[in-house]
């Protein structure tokens, strides 16, 4: 699946988006969140426990326990401040 | 009902015209105009003076986040017509942002559901705002004054 990040999430893991493909054992996104910290110092701190951040599963705004299953595109961003 | 996300500025008076050409059934027209403020005042976050800002967005959802929310405003008002023409990319101080507006046969609804959908749209679309100060750039941090007007909106269960 593809992950996407915006914002100041981006820079600070480093990439705006990539191709990752989690273990059978990631089913949800908060699984996803904490197999990706270990990806790098960056995603560790840009996903880190405690942070202000959200997801979208497919475009859909989704809460931590949504299921991944089929998902083609999951995004993390910071609360949105447009307007 | 539509909805744009767009680089390019809009014209606001060639909007409105086209969006009520032909409908007579529009009694009254309410519409916010945003634009980018100089001074950035908001308590608890810094003063810096804002020169100009770059607007992130989520090419895909933005659009799919602004069509849910003029739906829901279309099933809570009896709308003629709405438009949301959101800008994204770099604006300097004094441009305009977005443009919102609501026709509707009585004024009571059209203020109601454009005051709704601006308190909406800046905590369920997806953007961005980077801030350009004599600081440096900072992104701006999530405003608690904007979740409580748009949870004025959220429906009892």
């Amino acid at each position: 699946m593809k992950v996407r990040y915006f914002a100041w999430m981006k820079r600070t893991v480093g990439l705006p988006e990539e191709e990752v493909a989690p273990p059978a054992e990631v089913t949800t996104v908060g699984d996803l969140i904490v197999w990706l910290r270990a990806r790098s110092p960056g995603h560790a701190e840009a996903l880190a426990e405690g942070a202000a951040f959200g997801a979208a599963v497919d475009q859909r705004t989704a809460t931590f326990d949504v299921k991944l299953a089929g998902a083609r595109e999951v995004a993390f961003f910071p609360p949105f401040t447009g307007g | 009902m539509s909805v744009r996300v767009q680089e390019a500025d809009f014209d606001v008076g060639a909007e409105l015209t086209r969006l009520t050409d032909g409908n007579k059934r529009i009694g009254g027209l309410a519409v916010f105009v945003g634009l980018v403020r100089e001074m950035h005042v908001r308590e608890g976050y810094h003063r810096d003076k804002v020169d100009a800002l770059t607007l992130e967005h989520y090419p895909g959802m933005t659009e799919k986040a602004l069509e849910e929310i003029e739906a829901e405003a279309n099933r809570r008002w009896p709308l003629e017509t709405t438009l949301i023409v959101h800008r994204h990319g770099r604006m300097e101080a004094g441009e305009r942002i977005v443009l919102v507006a609501v026709g509707s046969p009585h004024r009571e609804a059209a203020f109601e559901a454009c005051e709704f959908l601006v308190d909406w749209l800046k905590t369920k679309a997806p953007f961005w705002k980077l801030e350009e100060t004599p600081a440096g750039e900072k992104w701006v941090g999530a405003h608690e004054g904007d979740d409580a007007a748009a949870a004025r909106w959220e429906k009892k269960p």
